[in-house]
């Protein structure tokens, strides 16, 4: 590095100065380009007040049996679907490893637990303490985000070959538990987070 | 073809200008002085259609947008007043909704020029590939731009291609949720939609200039495939081709007069007059006509990420087309071969477009088989021309022989024999 002005002829020897200069300046801008960059790129992920509205609470009481409520969650379409007994027998009668999907889908129980009713209805949730609830509408009750797993039509309830949820887009059909049992969504409907907050209500979230 | 410029200035002001920005001669030497072979046939007028419909889009573009409102609460009703209230606001979005169309089957007729006539070999290979760039770019536009009237089909639509992305793994969950800035389809999808919607025409405009500056170094390939070699072979664009070109534009227009004034919902779908309601998908959704053949690919296979891949390979694919037809000869004219499996991919291609509009399972008219399974047929064929097909024929097809020089194609062959073709 004592080569401080190079000429043509000094080609092949020692690096200059300036050479280093060169290459610092490059170095620095480029390193300080890419850095730069993440501001841009992750503005375009959720904004703060998006993430803050994240919870919904329902009120059970509002389903009777054998309806359906679609509540909004995190602008999401969720099932808050009230069952009845014959469709909850027949979810029942499937075990995890008789169909396509044997995960739960449910982000209240442990990752991995296997897809049994009882994993997919109300029981899996979790209950606020000293919070009394029935445990006919625990089982009874299923929770579901409403976007199919294929690519995010909202399904049509009681319909399709199991009676479940049938989705017009590709042709997906759900059981009454809301695991995919034929067509291309390759997982059951998923479960959001929720909790009783007392008897007949729940919070979403 | 760039050759020597044959611009004078006449006037002194002229002169003055052409030292400090040579603009006017840059005119001159592309488009009027423009040495172009004397064949080319109304294929060859395309071109310059697309340039109209990109200007007739960016233009009624900029209008609609002084009265758009870029939000889910007002996207909708903003829509309805450009149609009602606004003074001839239905008049410009009809013009820029068909336009979209017009755009497109302008495209695709350009396209299948190229693929007839070799026109994406060498030297034209990256003219080519920055027309599949173009076309790429005009996709995404068009696909941001139907989802802006934030009807149901715009919604589900826009629901439907973003999860598209989510199928990946790994990258695509959070690549999803960048696109959406929330957890779904909202009100932040929109308003860069809408922002990118803006931006994309200029980038195409860009992407033009490219491809006009790629297709003036060797000039314009035409129907016999046979290069230039005289200016025997060659008029100037001007006035020869201007008003071939500015013919084939008022014919044009007249066929997108008749659908922005005659028939100007026939190529949308109706439940795009509903708003768009989260809650219930429609219970078919397609996709606008001219991505209706991507669409019968993605379903044609049962696993989401493949139907994915397989989807985006069929546009990738045109990228490498220049190296996959390994045949000399440029136009399928003398390829007595190629011009059938040709012409069959151009059928498949619009029979893959009619599986993308019907619902899988139900049976077709082609022996009662269902559209998924005609659909997995034509979408082999598909992939079997640019794979197979095309690399082979070029070492089996025995080609037919081609006259010496483009002048003996127009005028027979007479006095002045032309050196053998050389390509
Ligand atoms: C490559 C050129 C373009 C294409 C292919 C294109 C395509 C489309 C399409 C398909 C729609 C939906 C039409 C409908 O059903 O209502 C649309 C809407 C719209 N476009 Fe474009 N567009 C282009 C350029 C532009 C430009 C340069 C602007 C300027 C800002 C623009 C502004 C708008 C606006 C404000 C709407 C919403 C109003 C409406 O839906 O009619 N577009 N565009
Ligand atoms: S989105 Fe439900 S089957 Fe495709």
């Amino acid at each position: 590095m004592t080569d401080v002005n190079p000429s043509p002829e000094g080609h092949g020897q020692e690096p200059s100065r300036r050479d280093f200069i060169y290459i610092a300046a490059g170095g620095a801008a480029a390193i300080g380009g890419a850095f730069l960059l993440w501001p841009f790129i992750d503005q375009m992920n959720p904004a703060a007040d998006t993430l803050a509205v994240s919870t919904t609470e329902v009120n059970l009481a509002d389903v009777a049996e054998g309806e359906q409520l679609t509540v909004m969650y995190q602008g999401k379409p969720t099932f808050v679907r009230h069952r009845t007994a014959e469709e909850v027998a027949a979810a029942r009668e499937t075990g995890p490893n008789q169909i396509p999907d044997g995960d739960s889908r449910n982000l209240n129980l442990v990752e991995g637990s296997d897809a049994t009713d009882q994993h997919r209805s109300a029981m899996a949730a979790g209950v606020r303490d000293g919070v009394e609830v029935d445990a006919t509408l625990r089982e009874r009750f299923i929770i579901m985000l409403a976007n199919c797993t294929h690519l995010g039509c909202v399904p049509v309830g009681q319909s399709g070959d199991y009676h479940g949820w049938y989705c017009p887009c590709h042709g997906s059909h759900y059981d009454t538990a809301g695991r995919i049992r034929r067509g291309p969504a390759p997982e059951n409907l998923h479960i959001p987070p929720y909790t009783f907050l007392s008897g007949t209500t729940i919070r979403i979230g | 073809m760039s050759g020597p410029s044959t611009y004078k200035p006449s006037t002194g002001f002229e002169r003055w200008l052409d030292q400090r920005l040579p603009i006017v001669r840059l005119g001159w030497d592309s488009f009027v002085d423009f040495p172009t072979p004397r064949n080319l046939n109304y294929w060859y007028t395309f071109g310059g259609i697309l340039a109209v419909c990109l200007m007739t889009q960016i233009i009624t573009g900029i209008v609609l947008a002084m009265h758009y409102v870029p939000h889910v609460d007002h996207a909708f009703a903003s829509v309805e007043r450009i149609m009602r209230d606004v003074n001839y606001g239905w008049l410009i979005r009809y013009i820029h909704a068909n336009g979209a169309s017009m755009f497109f089957l302008a495209v695709y007729l350009h396209i299948v020029r190229g693929l007839y006539y070799g026109s994406y070999k060498s030297p034209r290979e990256i003219l080519w590939i920055l027309g599949v760039v173009i076309y790429l770019l005009m996709m995404a536009a068009a696909f941001m731009g139907y989802v802006l009237p934030w009807g149901q089909m715009s919604f589900w639509g826009a629901m439907v291609i973003t999860n598209l992305i989510g199928s990946l793994p790994i990258i695509g969950g959070p690549i999803t949720e960048l696109l959406w800035g929330g957890f779904t389809v909202g009100n932040p999808t929109l308003n860069r939609f809408f922002s990118l919607h803006y931006l994309i025409p200029f980038l195409i405009a860009g992407a033009v200039i490219l491809h006009i500056w790629a297709l003036h170094v060797p000039g314009n390939g035409n129907p016999t495939g046979i290069s230039v070699k005289s200016s025997r072979d060659t008029l100037p664009f001007h006035p020869y081709y201007t008003v071939k070109d500015g013919f084939a534009i008022v014919v044009f227009m007249l066929v997108f007069a008749f659908f922005v004034f005659y028939w100007p919902n026939a190529l949308g779908h109706a439940d795009n007059y509903i708003e768009a309601n989260p809650l219930a998908t429609p219970a078919h959704i397609v996709p606008e006509w001219y991505l209706l053949p991507f669409y019968a690919i993605l379903r044609a296979v049962p696993d989401k990420l493949m139907g994915v891949l397989l989807m985006f390979g069929s546009i990738g694919i045109l990228f490498i087309l220049p190296w996959l037809d390994t045949s000399k000869v440029r136009s399928m004219r003398y390829r007595p071969m190629a011009k059938w499996f040709f012409i069959f991919f151009v059928v498949s291609a619009l029979i893959l477009g009619i599986c993308g509009a019907m619902n899988p399972d139900d049976p077709s008219p082609f022996f009662g088989m269902s559209y998924l399974w005609v659909a997995r047929i034509f979408t082999a064929y598909y992939f079997a021309y640019f794979l197979v097909i095309l690399p082979l024929l070029g070492f089996i097809e025995k080609p037919k022989p081609r006259p010496a020089s483009i002048e003996e194609a127009v005028l027979g062959p007479r006095a002045h024999a032309a050196p053998a073709a050389a390509e």
